[in-house]
């Protein structure tokens, strides 16, 4: 059981939702078949501080999700495809808008990918993958991630091509002095080895909560929003503008906070459409990058 | 002003004065009531400022893209809404070149071009706009905008068919209560497709909406001449030869891309 996170005691600023665009889903709840060192919030195979989602639940929150006018959906956990009614649960997904599915690449199951084959084929909307690979070496990678996940993982992005999918490779920025011109040239080599001639790549910064704490380190006192900060700022690159998250203990905020008590909105949709005060550090990461969580290969959203 | 029934809609131009000219003769002798321009004037193409003359004389009736907005005022960059460094590498000399070669009166005109049009054709309430009616560069693909996001678009913009263009790539969608919604495609360069035509749409209301997206070739090998002798990338060259795009492409959403060569 993890430590809800802090609630910051200062003056914050204010977010209202503009528009409900981004429907998320804690599909597989914190349950994970990794364990990275980096993440934010400790997904493990034996976090169960949130349970998966079934397909009944899901499509409700999808029908609940047609009036708000919501323009995409996305799936995350935990490792979603542990989750043994993810490929229904997409299946459904596509008949009602786009699906983006955040996982780690390394338990697919071919009949599962051929379902998803013709899902897409038949839906008018894209499903997009994004597999998290942390390094373009094993040892890069599986320091992170977990010893063999680096060659798992591009096993998956090779499933995937194979079934015509063109993976988003999602690349934390594991190390402070990182270089993002290298870490595209070298995803770019290795993918390119692995039969992906046009590679797409996002990379991310990482988020310093959960795991990552003790790996790195934890956010500092003056990591934070004040209201001074959000003056002139363009809202729409926070997720909490325009996003909220569907677990199964209720609605939340957005994917990074759902173990701030605080974060939690409501029981459904409609009761989750309130402002949200930027009470956390990590809503510093959000602000300082823009929505990271969005399809786009950089934080900055399309606007 | 008489009413309307059958328009002609060009999306982004980029300084293609050549698709242009041949758009608006094609369209002229297919009979539309007028002629409008979704914005982004600038970018991609050679000589920017061939485009202008063409539009008053014609009488073309503009709204401002990014780009516009962007040269218009002056502004450091195109405002494309590119996420990725290499994409963003090829938005700014295109951008660069553009904003050289368009002379202050050229500018200024941009500047005060409006944002959207609102306009009845038939019976069906007209918005046109660059992106979406809620943000001038938003990208709306075909294969990431679920259909109920279109009807809220519709029913907060109180319009009956809402048309738009800047992802260079043309759709329609049919929404409830005979409600449409339209991208254009654009004029500037190919779609992507392999083929050098570009695109443009004639909207009608006689009185059923209708919306015919219409292919035109023009002459893309002198356009290509051109670019190389303004001595713009190679990579621009080679799509307007071979109708692939080569740049722009990590906004792509999934399905659009895999229709792609690169």
């Amino acid at each position: 059981m993890s430590i809800p996170l802090p609630i910051l005691d200062a003056p914050v600023p204010s977010v209202s939702l503009a528009h409900l665009d981004d429907l998320w889903f804690q599909v597989s709840g914190t349950v994970c078949n990794l364990t990275c060192h980096h993440c934010f919030i400790s997904c493990s195979p034996h976090n169960h501080t949130f349970g998966f989602l079934d397909v009944e639940t899901v499509r409700r929150a999808l029908e609940e999700s047609v009036p708000l006018g919501v323009k995409e959906y996305y799936f995350t956990g935990g490792e979603p495809f542990l989750n043994r009614e993810m490929v229904p649960i997409l299946e459904w997904t596509l008949r009602y808008g786009p699906a983006s599915i955040l996982t780690n690449g390394t338990v697919f199951k071919d009949e599962w990918l051929e379902r998803l084959r013709r899902a897409e084929d038949a839906s008018l909307y894209s499903l997009e993958f994004r597999v998290s690979i942390d390094g373009f070496t094993a040892e890069d990678n599986d320091a992170v991630r977990g010893s063999g996940t680096f060659d798992r993982a591009m096993r998956g992005v090779r499933q995937l091509l194979a079934h015509g999918f063109l993976p988003i490779i999602t690349v934390a920025r594991t190390r402070d002095d990182a270089d993002d011109v290298a870490l595209v040239k070298g995803f770019a080599r290795v993918l390119k080895a692995q039969g992906y001639d046009r590679p797409r790549l996002k990379i991310l910064p990482t988020l310093r909560l959960g795991a990552e704490v003790d790996r790195q380190r934890g956010y500092r006192d003056e990591e934070r929003v004040s209201p001074e900060m959000l003056e002139d700022f363009d809202q729409g690159l926070l997720i909490c503008n325009h996003s909220r998250v569907v677990t199964d203990r209720g609605v939340y905020v957005c994917p990074i906070l759902i173990e701030a008590a605080d974060a939690r909105l409501g029981a459904t949709l409609a009761e989750s459409l309130t402002p949200y005060p930027l009470r956390h550090h990590a809503c510093f990461t959000c602000y300082q990058y823009g929505t990271i969580c969005s399809n786009a290969s950089s934080g900055r959203r399309d606007a | 002003m008489p009413e309307m029934e059958r328009i002609a809609v060009f999306g982004g131009i980029y300084n293609n004065y050549l698709a242009l000219d041949a758009a608006i003769q094609d369209a002229r002798q297919r009979g539309v009531d007028a002629l409008y321009c979704l914005g982004d004037l600038g970018a991609f193409g050679p000589h920017p400022d061939r485009v202008f003359p063409l539009l008053r004389e014609h009488a073309v009736q503009c709204i401002q893209g990014n780009y516009d907005i962007s040269i218009g005022n002056d502004l450091s960059d195109c405002q494309c809404g590119y996420t990725d460094p290499r994409d963003n590498y090829f938005a700014r000399l295109s951008y660069q070149y553009t904003y050289q070669h368009t002379n202050s009166a050229n500018r200024d005109w941009m500047k005060d071009l409006p944002g959207q049009r609102r306009r009845q054709l038939g019976r069906y309430r007209v918005l046109m706009c660059h992106g979406s009616p809620r943000r001038m560069n938003e990208f709306l693909w075909e294969s990431t905008t679920s259909t109920h996001f279109l009807e809220h678009l519709a029913d907060a913009h109180q319009a009956d068919v809402i048309l738009g263009t800047h992802t260079g790539i043309k759709w329609h969608r049919q929404l409830s209560g005979d409600r449409h919604f339209v991208n254009v495609g654009v004029l500037g360069r190919p779609e992507n497709d392999g083929r050098t035509n570009v695109w443009y749409a004639i909207v009608e209301a006689r009185p059923e909406f209708r919306v015919e997206f219409i292919p035109l070739a023009y002459d893309h090998p002198a356009l290509a001449a051109e670019m190389r002798s303004e001595r713009l990338p190679d990579e621009f060259v080679e799509t307007v030869l071979t109708g692939w795009w080569t740049t722009c492409l990590e906004v792509l959403p999934a399905r659009e891309r895999r229709r792609g060569k690169w």
